[in-house]
């Protein structure tokens, strides 16, 4: 009864949302007051209808419903109850209705929140988000029904994957997710504007605050997926450049372009028209996101889906979207009238450098991402375009990009000097040689190792730069220490959070470089009370156990680890076998410090009494996900600058 | 026969993860060779994993033979080339540059100078937009001078 109420609900969701887009676009056209209001009463009554539908499939997965194919394909009555839920978006149809979700959700808070904008720029946003909506409605409900049964339920489910079934992965999507749709406001906010012909700074101080939002979820969704790999993989890996990798992190690029062209906007009234592009292609490259992993044209670990009904329909989705985005913006761009001029050397051309360079890169990684299929549909063959290739485009990128981001937000508005900021900023460069000749020298002075020492300069350059930027706005070690704490509180949020944003990118990539470079590892096979040395430590594998799980069964390892005979502590990686479906895991067990982690695995009993075990010591690699968190809360700490809730629904009004 | 029965049923069973040390090589500069040139090896099944990260059962056969020509005293470029007459450029993660590959070669650098025509075209126009101020004649640099005075 339930699920069917969530089936009718999604079914109506589908018309409501048509309506949402010919209401919102129409009324706004006509100017009819009445109409527009409709338009926003469509998108509430659309996030109800959609939440409805979630919650109803929700609701099966928690009771074990296996009248339901979905549920009885991806869920089994002994799963963990966090595990249940995550469930639901674990599999493609459950994935793209939390889609919808987020979409409706979305769209929601603008139709009621919105009351600020002026109405029709508003009633176009609605319209627009009504449009995609109802298209991914459509997709669902023609091509992935979640709510679709099984004349004969079975006794059982097929139960979920068990790499997927760990906490990271179970809010990986979700975050993902909200990262995907939310530049699906930067999208419609951006195609009203092309509809209206004006984007003015009132426009980006609206755009700013849900590309921020966006960002910062995409941000911890990737940290996220990536911290999954490097524990629960089991050797140690955190970035593979996997197609679906990759296609989280294209939005991400072109996103973190968006949000820094959408400044320029806000503060100088130029860059419009390349920052009504880059909300079009952020937004489309999440599009291609959501293709290239659901339509099964990549089939890798993380694709669980493949039809070509499906990849088709999302393929004339992504056509009809790109398509006429970029239609209308060719039409309407050249109209669009820049204000704000600015020199190559100033913050405004820094903010443009820094957007040229990410755009470059999100192309590369698309170009490096699509070009097997290309050459595949072309009759040329299969050609790997793997992690060498990647890496070797995207450091040359990233060296000037870091470097730059130091000194950008030191330059002047309009017009700047660098030589000026050069000779600021002489301190921090000494110090970055400093401290990366003594990283090097600790790591034994190799020849080899220059690239990563390298590497750490521009880490430090990064990091110090960024604090050092803070320190000039409070005139610190110059003005009196008072004088200095009462301009440390007058530094806006907005400037906080870019510190602490660049600042963990700094430290990310201080994890980046130390993993990659100095990574010590350790296989072998050990039999109990036997000792193996990793980096600074002794491993003595002190007992193996079989424990029993609430769905598998796993063999425990304890592993001492001790310096110089000293104990420090116990680690205890266990294999897992679990039973539906019949598929081994290996939870990895690690010891976080300061310097890095030791990172321990138990695999299956060798011949021999023996067991093969594996460690490793990451160095630094800590300082990447903290440095994921420090981004993420530096698009936080942004979002709550008071200058940001102008624009934010609550407060101002037009007339 | 029999052993081999028993091995391939341990095989389906538990797939080994990643390296495992029956395979390794005894010289450890040999080993590092192999697992230098295995991170640039694809497991011809999987997606876009290297044979050192795949757990795939021909990623295990694969380091093996990767091994055999080490051992053999194959160099570097010897084993690729062993794999990549039987597999093609397939097995390469690094694609070699040729007709092929061309356009995903240049791609980045032909991206990276269209974004600095961008960045130029738009300096231009900007220019181009606004005539330029004529510079102060002396009464009026006498002017500012006197404002600055004030100022200070």
């Amino acid at each position: 009864m339930i699920t069917e109420a969530g089936h009718f609900a999604l079914a109506l969701a589908l018309f409501v949302a048509l309506a949402q887009a010919g209401l919102g676009l129409y009324g706004a056209q006509r100017g009819d007051k009445g109409l527009m209001a409709a338009a926003s009463g469509a998108g509430v009554a659309l996030l109800l209808l959609v939440g409805v539908a979630f919650a109803a499939l929700t609701h099966a997965y928690v009771i074990s419903d296996f009248s339901l194919v979905n549920v009885a394909s991806n869920s089994h009555s002994a799963k963990p109850m966090l595990y249940k839920i995550s469930g639901v978006w674990g599999n493609h149809e459950g994935s793209l209705l939390l889609w919808l979700t987020i979409l409706a959700l979305f769209g929601g808070v603008v139709a009621i929140f919105g009351k600020g904008l002026p109405p029709s720029l508003k009633a176009r946003v609605v319209g627009v988000q009504g449009l995609v909506a109802g298209a991914f409605a459509a997709f669902i409900l023609f091509t992935s029904n979640p709510f679709a049964r099984i004349a004969r339920p079975p006794m059982d489910g097929n139960g979920l994957n068990p790499l997927l079934q760990d906490p990271g992965l179970a809010f990986h999507p979700p975050f993902l997710y909200l990262g995907y749709v939310g530049f699906s406001i930067a999208f419609s906010f951006a195609i009203a504007a092309l509809i209206e012909g004006k984007v003015d700074a009132a426009w980006a101080r609206w755009v700013r605050p849900w590309t921020l939002a966006a960002w910062v979820f995409l941000t911890l969704g990737i940290a996220l997926g990536s911290w999954w790999a490097y524990y629960e993989l089991g050797w140690g890996g955190w970035w593979y450049w996997d197609p679906v990798e990759n296609a989280s992190f294209m939005p991400w690029l072109a996103g973190t372009a968006l949000l820094h062209s959408a400044l320029v906007v806000e503060k100088r009234d130029a860059l419009k028209s390349w920052t009504i592009l880059l909300s079009i292609l952020t937004f489309s490259l999440s599009l291609l996101g959501t293709f290239l992993v659901r339509s099964g044209v990549i089939t890798s670990v993380h694709s669980f889906a493949s039809d070509p009904g499906r990849g088709l329909f999302i393929l004339a989705m992504l056509a009809a979207v790109v398509g006429g985005s970029l239609m209308l913006y060719a039409i309407r761009a050249p109209g669009l009238k820049s204000g704000g001029l600015f020199q190559p050397i100033s913050r405004e051309g820094g903010l443009l450098f820094n957007n040229l360079i990410m755009s470059t890169a999100a192309g590369s990684v698309l170009l490096g991402t699509l070009y097997p299929l290309f050459v595949d549909a072309l009759g040329g063959g299969k050609v790997s375009v793997g992690p060498p290739f990647f890496n070797s485009v995207f450091v040359p990128l990233m060296v000037p990009l870091i470097v730059s981001m130091a000194i950008g937000p030191m330059l002047t508005w309009k017009r700047g000097d660098l030589w000026t900021v050069l000779k600021r900023l002489k301190f921090v460069f000494a110090a970055a040689l400093v401290f990366a000749g003594i990283v090097w020298l600790l790591a034994g002075g190799k020849m080899g190792d220059l690239a990563a020492a390298g590497g750490m300069a521009l880490a430090a350059w990064l990091l110090l730069g960024s604090l050092w930027e803070l320190g000039e706005r409070a005139l610190l070690f110059k003005a009196p220490w008072a004088e200095a704490l009462v301009r440390v509180r007058q530094i806006p949020l907005a400037a906080w959070g870019m510190t602490l944003a660049h600042g963990g990118l700094a430290l990310a990539i201080l994890g980046v470089v130390g993993s990659s470079s100095w990574v010590e590892e350790r296989i072998q096979n050990m039999k109990i009370g036997e000792t193996v040395r990793l980096h600074d430590v002794d491993v003595l594998l002190e007992s193996v156990e079989e424990v029993p799980g609430p769905n598998y069964g796993a063999l425990k390892g304890t592993f001492l680890l001790s310096r110089d005979g000293k104990e420090l502590l116990r680690l205890s990686p266990e294999r897992r076998q679990y039973q539906t479906p019949p598929r081994p895991t290996s939870e990895t067990a690690i010891h976080s410090t300061w310097l890095g982690d030791y990172y321990t695995v138990i695999s299956e009993p060798a011949p021999g009494g023996s067991y093969v075990t594996r460690f490793y010591w990451q160095p630094l690699i800590p300082w990447l996900w903290a440095g994921a968190l420090v981004m993420a809360l530096g698009g936080l700490v942004s979002l709550l600058d008071r200058r940001h809730r102008v624009g934010v629904p609550v407060g101002r009004r037009t007339k | 026969m029999k052993r081999l029965l028993f091995a391939a049923a341990i095989l389906v069973s538990t797939p080994a993860f990643a390296v495992d040390p029956d395979e390794m090589l005894k010289d450890p500069a040999q080993e590092a060779r192999a697992r230098e040139l295995g991170a640039e090896l694809r497991c011809l099944v999987c997606q876009n994993q290297s044979i050192d990260d795949s757990d795939a059962d021909l990623a295990k056969d694969l380091r093996q033979i990767v091994r055999e020509r080490i051992a053999k005293g194959d160099s570097d470029s010897a084993v690729k080339q062993y794999l990549v007459d039987r597999y093609g450029d397939y097995v390469l993660l690094k694609p070699p540059f040729n007709a092929k590959t061309l356009l995903l070669w240049l791609g980045p650098l032909g991206l990276a100078l269209a974004a600095l025509g961008v960045g130029r075209a738009y300096y231009r126009r900007q220019k181009q937009e606004v005539a330029p101020l004529a510079p102060l004649t002396d009464d009026e640099k006498k002017r500012l001078e006197r404002v600055m005075k004030d100022q200070a």
